[in-house]
């Protein structure tokens, strides 16, 4: 079993949901240090309210969680891509400005955005190969661009722990699989939480997955047949990629 | 036209013009990104409520109307945490019962009540020195919070999940910036009236928008726009004798007609 102290954060026998309907009930989960959890489940299962509790964006009605991430500001250390569909692609706001909001901090009301962080930031954005839209418009991107762009938003902090909600929507395949080259090698460094409709896309590179509709099944391992997903009570859609095998990457040691 | 300088009444109302053109690019940028031009159509009507109310009781209008735009203001953004409320027909509700709560006690009110069209359209040439100071107070408050708080309110505009995770107090800035929306449209009653406001706070930048796509940029060509339009709208007032609000937002849509022409 995976160290206690590497534990980031625990939720504790969560009941949670809007307006007084639960979306979540007894769920527990615990994120450790360089995890890669695929979380998976039915549309309204309650993946994305799940990912709002670890957030602190929403309150949760019942049970508890507690963040062991390090650092004196909690939050500051989970990045956050959240459902591109949400965002108002119209907003004047350039991609640089976007990308530099990773580093807003409590502290960091007034003050300007330091000259190492605007470094770090350009720095991220020629890896991430956007620094050449630097100072384009949102609006003017291509769809994996702009996933891009939030990605790297997400993780100029360097967070302990990244969240993404359905990085893969409005994609084109080859960012997609781009994108999940880029994430395997920022789990070296951070642990990484994914919704993803796609079971078959994400398999291959995470570590273990979450089935979540009202409750939560941990499974421990990335591969998983219809046989588990049916006794979890975890209806989803598996996808089939053409001649592409499921890789089965050795198991996950905790 | 300068000799009307002589004239305090005229002065006061090229101030006024020009105090309010800054206010309004700035708030009015929040306002068109964000997209709460209708949460502002409907603090604006709400706020009639307040005028009748100030007639009926003998206090001033103006200050009516700021109590009325800030609970509405208030209402409508508590309103919008809560999923069980559809928000635009809360505002419509809000709305069309300021402009019912004005029209009672104006009619209530014993007596004529003279100036009720100057509030509907606006009486730009009436602005007097103490509403100037008030606009002018407003006019500063506005400039410096978003000089300071530029990061954070862009941030929480844009995105508010994400800025919620980094910390950003979005709850606080959101009412602050409601509560600047209330007051700046109260305080450009007088200018265009309460029936064209709403003009005054999305022409410019709608206008801006089709040049840049930059928050910080839509808000300083909005206010040159809002500048060149109202002066033009006073000088226009002046030689045909129109209402000025009109001809305020008659030059505004003249010049969005003819960026959208050249562009």
């Amino acid at each position: 079993m995976e160290n206690e102290n590497h534990i980031l954060i625990e939720i504790k026998d969560i009941e949670a949901g809007y307006s007084g309907e639960i979306a979540l009930s007894a769920v527990n989960l615990k994120i450790y240090e360089n995890d890669f959890i695929g979380i998976i489940g039915p549309n309204g299962g309650g993946k994305t309210t799940l990912v709002k509790v670890i957030l602190g964006l929403i309150k949760p009605f019942k049970g508890e969680v507690i963040n062991k991430l390090n650092g004196t500001n909690e939050n500051k250390s989970i990045g956050y891509l959240p459902q591109i569909n949400f965002i108002d692609k119209k907003f004047p706001i350039s991609v640089k400005d976007v990308v530099l909001s990773g580093f807003m901090d409590k502290g960091k009301l007034i003050n300007k955005f330091t000259k190492e962080e605007k470094q770090t930031a350009m720095a991220l954005m020629e890896n991430m190969g956007i620094s050449h839209l630097k100072n384009k418009p949102i609006g003017e991107l291509s769809g994996g661009q702009l996933q891009r762009v939030f990605l790297s938003r997400a993780v100029v902090s360097s967070p302990k722990l990244l969240i993404l909600d359905e990085p893969n929507t409005f994609v084109d395949n080859r960012f997609e699989s781009e994108l999940y080259e880029k994430l395997k090698e920022l789990n070296k460094s951070m642990a990484i939480l994914i919704i993803s409709h796609d079971l078959g896309m994400i398999s291959p590179y995470v570590k273990t997955i979450a089935c979540v509709n009202k409750k939560l099944h941990y499974h421990d391992s990335n591969v998983i047949s219809e046989k588990q997903l049916k006794e979890y009570n975890c209806p989803i859609q598996l996808i089939t990629h053409g001649e592409v095998p499921h890789t089965v990457l050795g198991k996950h040691i905790h | 036209m300068i000799e009307l300088f002589a004239y305090d009444f005229f002065t006061n109302a090229v101030l006024a013009a020009i105090i309010t053109s800054i206010t309004c690019g700035v708030i009015g940028t929040y306002i068109v990104t964000r997209r709460i031009v209708f949460i502002s159509g409907g603090i604006t009507h709400t706020s009639f409520g307040g005028i009748g109310i100030g007639y009926f009781l003998g206090f001033s209008p103006l200050l009516g109307a700021a109590i009325f735009s800030l609970l509405s203001a208030f209402g409508i953004e508590y309103l919008s945490k809560r999923k069980d409320i559809r928000e635009d027909s809360a505002i419509a509700i809000m709305w069309s019962f300021g402009m019912a709560v004005g029209i009672i006690f104006i009619y209530l009110t014993p007596g004529y009540a003279p100036d009720l069209m100057s509030y509907l359209f606006g009486s730009i040439l009436t602005v007097s020195k103490t509403e100037l100071y008030i606009t002018l107070t407003l006019c500063v408050v506005v400039v410096l919070f978003f000089y300071f708080f530029y990061k954070p309110i862009l941030f929480s505009a844009f995105d508010q999940d994400f800025a919620k995770t980094r910390k950003i107090p979005v709850d606080l800035i959101n009412y602050v910036l409601i509560s600047l929306v209330a007051l700046t449209i109260v305080l450009s009653i007088k200018v265009v009236g309460i029936i064209l406001i709403i003009s005054l706070l999305t022409i410019p930048q709608a206008t801006a928008n089709l040049f840049v796509k930059d928050f910080k940029k839509i808000i300083f060509i909005s206010i040159l726009i809002g500048l060149v339009a109202s002066l033009a709208g006073l000088s226009i007032s002046y030689y045909l004798n129109i209402p000025s609000g009109a001809t305020i937002i008659f030059s505004l849509v003249s010049i969005f007609v003819i960026a959208r022409i050249v562009k």
